[in-house]
């Protein structure tokens, strides 16, 4: 892990007129690594991507693949291949003349293609399959031929644009594993884009969060869910119920927030400088709060309300419950946990939930509302 | 009840179709046919055979007026692919919104005027006395007035100018269904643009390429004007036989026959065209 990372980017910015899609972004995926870009539609992921490939040249900033400078160097001769989002095989051509595509254009003799196409065919799962045609394929077995005509060509990097978005959910589910297995086959960097937060999760070493042209944080999936650095990670990541309001007092590490809605809450600090007067965006995730029919279960937390359940929400492993806090307005999504304890679950019911204040996170307000600023980016 | 309705309904949706092909195409193509094969043998005699036919290969002047229009149809052919190609991609691909309906109307304007109006505007431009002959004169390129019309050079001229948007509109449709992620996975694989023009592209458009060339080369072929007043009297047009035959000489057999080889002849090059490049017909209709 100690020598030049496969894909290295430098302050790299793309302008589109008065247009920023992305703005001076700085990261380095080691070799070998499953690196994700995450982030809604419109972040300039995609835009990003593109110049990785070639296909468009930045505004300003460096790019190095295994160390060499990319700026100016053409598609057809970068070192990196890519996985297209509607996947772009050839129809006029066989599974094989696909796969051999990228050999040919480098001129490698055919008995070799013939023998690496098989392999590559081989590796995906797919022996034998070289003289049927793309349209005799199956969404599964398209998106296995899209990565073996891209590997055989041992790019330094395969950069994949969303390529499981026009699945349905269970091939999907299929494919993020299978993906990740094939990463580690080939042993190949991957460059993933997603707007779609559990594909990043499942299968990165390294997931950067996107918004508005920026990197918000870059880390191991584990590191953004449990420790988001901004308000956008944690919204953005992960569900959670989210709120603002004035900060109270500060304690430490520690901050009580004033909630418009309901009664005042505790949570972790996240923004260095928050202190009392400020106003703060709180995120507490559903299964992070825990819930109870007794209230000494939960009694000794930081936080504890009785609460009504308003609605549950059933969906197996992710069932909710929709509570609100007796006497507020303020409601709350719940994990249901699946123990069976609550199957028998009415509405109106009484219950008691509860968390600490490390499990909730309160970051500095920011000035304006994002989901609407990112309505506005959309539009424009 | 409902059954005879039925087919009624049917019977008179189908009239104007069969009226039409009965009418306009049958009828007078079985009288061609007919006459074609009535030989002259005297006055107000007639023979049934093949002798109007056989004129056709024994003098050499209508066999090698033939193959001359078919070479030139041909020619003209290639050069309005050559030319339209680089045209239709350009509006397919490249222009975008306003500036490629611009072009399309570019394209359309010439067909707002008549034939005729368009192949003397061209005659303007190209006779002796014409706008090239006196700009030569002028820039000092020329001693005298150049005749620029009246040659093989100038008919071309006029049968690609006259056939360009027959090539260009079946050309954008096939180059618009083309996926441009298609072209950027081949130039991300490493392929040239020569590779994916020859590759890609090419094999898509083949279904337009095959309508657009069908299209132009029977339109050049059995293209009258043009080549009569382009090319004068020696432009020895295979159309301009079959006017002979009808109108001057009044032999209405010899010009039935002569039109019915120009069908024969020219759907027998369409066919081993298709051949060649490896299509059928349907495939090359279906996406006009």
């Amino acid at each position: 892990m100690t020598d030049t990372p496969d894909l290295e980017a430098v302050r790299l910015t793309r302008r589109f007129q008065d247009f920023t899609a992305v703005d001076e972004v700085s990261f380095a995926a080691p070799p070998g690594s499953f690196f994700s870009i995450l982030g809604p539609s419109g972040c300039g992921k995609t835009t990003l991507l593109r110049m990785i490939a070639g296909f468009l040249e930045p505004s300003s900033g460096a790019l190095r693949i295994k160390g060499r400078d990319m700026v100016g160097v053409p598609p057809n001769r970068r070192p990196v291949a890519m996985v297209f989002q509607h996947l772009a095989l050839f129809p006029m051509m066989d599974v094989g003349r696909n796969v051999g595509f990228g050999l040919r254009q480098r001129r490698v003799p055919s008995a070799e293609i013939e023998r690496r196409v098989a392999d590559a065919l081989e590796r995906v799962g797919l022996p034998g399959f070289e003289r049927r045609r793309v349209d005799q394929l199956s969404g599964g077995q398209k998106q296995r031929v899209a990565i073996a005509r891209a590997m055989v060509i041992e790019p330094a990097l395969l950069l994949l644009d969303e390529p499981l978005g026009a699945l349905d959910l269970k091939l999907r589910e299929h494919m993020k594993v299978e993906l990740k297995r094939l990463q580690e086959t080939f042993g190949a960097t991957f460059v993933y884009i997603t707007h779609d937060q559990s594909e990043a999760l499942v299968m990165s070493d390294q997931v950067a969060v996107m918004n508005r042209g920026r990197f918000e944080q870059i880390g191991p999936p584990q590191e953004l869910y449990y420790n988001p650095r901004t308000a956008f990670v944690a919204g953005f990541v992960g569900d959670a119920n989210r709120l603002r309001g004035k900060v109270l007092r500060r304690e430490g590490d520690a901050v009580e927030v004033a909630d418009p809605a309901g009664p005042p809450l505790r949570a972790a600090a996240a923004s260095a400088g928050l202190a009392p007067g400020d106003e703060a965006e709180l995120f507490v995730r559903p299964e992070a709060i825990r819930v109870s029919r007794q209230a000494e279960d939960v009694a000794g937390m930081d936080n504890v309300f009785a609460c009504e359940v308003r609605d549950i929400l059933f969906n197996g492993a992710n069932s909710r419950i929709n509570a609100r806090v007796a006497g507020s307005a303020r409601e709350f999504d719940v994990a249901a946990p699946q123990t069976g304890e609550f199957a028998d679950l009415r509405r109106g019911e009484r219950i008691h939930i509860g968390w600490n204040a490390a499990a909730a996170r309160a970051f500095a307000a920011e000035p304006a509302e994002p989901g609407k600023a990112q309505a506005e980016e959309g539009a424009a | 009840m409902s059954r005879p309705a039925g087919r009624l309904t049917l019977i008179l949706l189908l009239a104007p179709l069969l009226l039409w092909l009965t009418l306009l195409i049958v009828i007078p193509h079985a009288a061609m046919l007919f006459v074609s094969l009535r030989e002259r043998v005297g006055v107000g005699e007639y023979a049934f055979g093949l002798g109007n036919y056989l004129t056709f290969l024994a003098e050499p002047l209508y066999w090698n007026t033939f193959v001359r229009t078919a070479w030139m149809s041909v020619l003209a052919t290639a050069l309005t692919l050559l030319i339209g190609f680089p045209v239709a991609w350009h509006i397919a691909k490249i222009a975008r919104g306003r500036a490629r309906q611009a072009l399309f109307l570019a394209c359309l304007a010439p067909f707002w005027a008549s034939e005729l109006v368009r192949t003397y505007g061209w005659m303007i431009l190209l006779r002796e006395s014409g706008v090239f002959s006196a700009v030569l004169q002028w820039a000092g390129l020329a001693e005298g007035p150049v005749e620029m019309l009246y040659n093989d050079v100038a008919i071309m001229v006029g049968l690609v100018y006259t056939s360009m948007l027959f090539m260009v509109v079946p050309l954008v449709t096939t180059l618009d269904s083309l996926d441009d992620s298609l072209i950027e996975a081949a130039y991300d694989l490493g392929a040239s643009g020569w590779t994916i023009l020859r590759e890609i592209v090419i094999p898509h458009a083949r279904p337009g390429i095959a309508s657009g060339c069908i299209v132009v080369f029977m339109m050049s072929l059995g293209n009258y004007l043009t080549p009569i007043l382009l090319g004068g009297k020696s432009s020895l047009w295979f159309t301009g036989l079959i006017y002979d035959q009808f109108i001057t000489r009044f032999n209405w057999e010899q010009g039935a026959a002569f039109g019915f080889l120009l069908l024969g002849l020219s759907s027998a090059i369409v066919w081993a065209g298709l051949r060649l490049s490896g299509q059928s017909l349907r495939s090359a209709m279906a996406r006009p």
